[in-house]
């Protein structure tokens, strides 16, 4: 975990209440600590709010990070109305992500609306591995599609479904992967939980999950984000926020 | 000049007085590799009972302006796991005071989680939570009421060689009324306080943020109140009290300790800044000397 100083460069509206920031490291609190290594999540200091706010990163290039996020609340209100050159302080190197050695040659990426964006960061690092990368996301209608250019430009196959038929497939993304069958040897899923439920109910052999919990410190010690797993509790933002889907108790 | 930060606590030396508060540093291994805990005065560990504890279920935490409430519920893995494994290990890492936090839902799971803590050599300290509002039937029902806090201290200390302190619950109509009995009864020091019982509910889905419904409210909000407490209490009570309740500065760690606390323990600023703990005990040298005070042990109490 390190306590850095980031710049924000561009924070501009990707759909509905969507938005997207890149953060530029600006100074790091601890000398000879490396800034944002590929943490699964950043937990973001936003000015006038009591505890941060926890958001995936969807890319991290030359050190900067690029966070997707929905305004949900008055936390998230405030970030969209961050302007350019504010300096927010950020915790990066947070969590426990995907496995990207559990998969040996085709990857199935499967993401549902805010579950999208750190699977981005996912194919491109699979691509990186020189794996097949398919990737099926979900939206509820067409004007919340987000992040699908940068996916066509990273996978082998996209595919995208939106519950009302707006754009894609009509239906879950469970009616797409039952639809066209895929060929996959290991599947990695970030969305709401009832989403990635049926995931798992529809796709045979191993996969994991992305999860998210409300949370204190984000880093492992208040257990404030704790969950009941197969292998008993684990935390959420620290022994997670991805799980093996066999670990999973649902 | 050296700024002395050295305080004695029931008869412990710390280098300083600073303390993460029990349940918001976990056992202090959490943070092992992100920080140099041996900077740290003491270290209050989370919160044990006799049996683990999965605790209650998510959402546990839910923010407020200046503060948030959370309702862990006690995960801890037992006390066997602590004083076999985790205080173990803690002291591969860390030198200073640690301080077990011992919570029940009976005077025998007290009695006995207290002597196997009493016992385990790495352990300094034993705080005796009476005061958790995140457990029925637990907790907080034996620190709201002066005989059965008494009870509790009574039956810690007739088990423990090493200084018990009593933890206390601000959720009373007079804290130093059940203090006096902790002290009567041979507490050699308190702490207080615990959290403030709270809610909150979310507007738009009509149900409460926490999923327990209720939980426990601190953070700066709870600073002033706490300090009322901290200044009765001690100025009441002849034991050394550890000051605890909206802590996040270095300015309010004297303020603390003029109010009477001997150390003082940092709680959920730990939660929002991993940090706070060493930030604050490096910035202590500079504000004393801005305030000319060489040696924390002269303001204890100094109003």
């Amino acid at each position: 975990m390190i306590k850095a100083l980031y710049t924000v460069i561009e924070n501009t509206p990707l759909a509905v209440k969507t938005f997207r920031m890149v953060l530029e490291p600006t100074l790091s609190f601890r000398s000879g600590g490396e800034i944002s290594p590929r943490g699964e999540f950043v937990h973001i200091a936003v000015p006038g709010f009591y505890l941060r706010r926890p958001l995936s990163v969807c890319d991290c290039e030359d050190g900067k990070l690029t966070v997707v996020y929905k305004v949900v609340g008055e936390g998230t209100k405030v970030l969209s109305e961050t302007r350019v050159g504010t300096v927010l302080e950020v915790l990066t190197g947070l969590g426990r992500g995907f496995d990207l050695d559990a998969c040996r040659q085709d990857a199935l990426l499967v993401g549902g609306g805010l579950g999208v964006p750190p699977l981005y960061l996912l194919a491109k690092e699979l691509k990186a591995r020189g794996k097949k990368v398919r990737a099926v996301l979900g939206f509820n209608k067409a004007d919340e599609i987000i992040l699908a250019e940068e996916f066509r430009s990273v996978c082998d196959e996209v595919v995208i479904s939106t519950a009302d038929g707006s754009f894609g497939v009509k239906g879950f993304v469970t009616d797409a992967l039952k639809a066209l069958c895929p060929p996959y040897d290991y599947y990695y899923t970030c969305g709401p939980m009832v989403m990635m439920r049926a995931v798992c109910a529809t796709l045979e052999g191993p996969g994991e999950a992305s999860l998210e919990e409300r949370m204190g410190c984000g880093a492992g010690f208040c257990y404030g984000c704790s969950i009941e797993t197969k292998n008993g509790p684990r935390r959420v933002c620290k022994d997670g926020p991805v799980f093996k889907m066999e670990e999973l108790a649902w | 000049m050296v700024k002395d930060l050295t305080v004695d606590l029931g008869g412990i030396r710390l280098k300083n007085q600073v303390i993460p508060a029990s349940g918001t540093f976990g056992f202090g291994l959490e943070l092992a590799s992100d920080m140099d805990l041996d900077v740290l005065g003491g270290i209050s560990l989370k919160g044990t009972t006799r049996e683990a504890r999965y605790g209650n279920p998510t959402p546990r935490i839910a923010e407020c302006e200046s503060g948030m409430i959370n309702s862990v519920g006690l995960q801890n893995p037992g006390i066997d796991v602590l004083v076999q494994e985790k205080v173990p290990a803690l002291r591969k890492v860390y030198g200073g005071c640690v301080i077990a936090n011992i919570s029940g839902f009976s005077l025998d799971e007290y009695r006995e989680c207290c002597a196997k803590a009493d016992a385990c050599e790495g352990i300094d300290i034993i705080e005796v939570n009476i005061s958790c509002p995140n457990v029925h039937n637990g907790g907080m029902a034996f620190g709201t009421d002066a005989r059965s806090a008494a009870e509790v201290t009574a039956a810690v200390k007739a088990v423990c060689r090493k200084p018990v302190f009593i933890k206390l619950s601000p959720n009373v109509t007079d804290i130093v009324a059940i203090a006096r009995a902790c002290e009567d009864a041979g507490a050699d020091g308190l702490t207080l306080v615990n959290t403030f019982l709270g809610m909150r509910i979310d507007i738009a889905r009509r149900k409460p943020v926490i999923a327990n419904k209720m939980g426990g409210f601190s953070g700066r909000a709870v600073f002033p109140v706490a300090l009322r407490m901290v200044y009765q209490v001690a100025h009441a009570c002849q034991v050394p009290v550890m000051g605890c309740g909206g802590v996040a500065s270095a300015r309010d760690v004297i303020e603390m300790m003029m109010a009477g606390a001997t150390a003082v323990q940092v709680g959920a600023e730990n939660l929002r800044n991993p940090f706070a703990c060493p930030e604050i005990i490096a910035e202590l040298p500079r504000v004393m000397e801005e305030l000319g005070i060489d040696s924390l042990k002269e303001i204890i109490s100094a109003v």
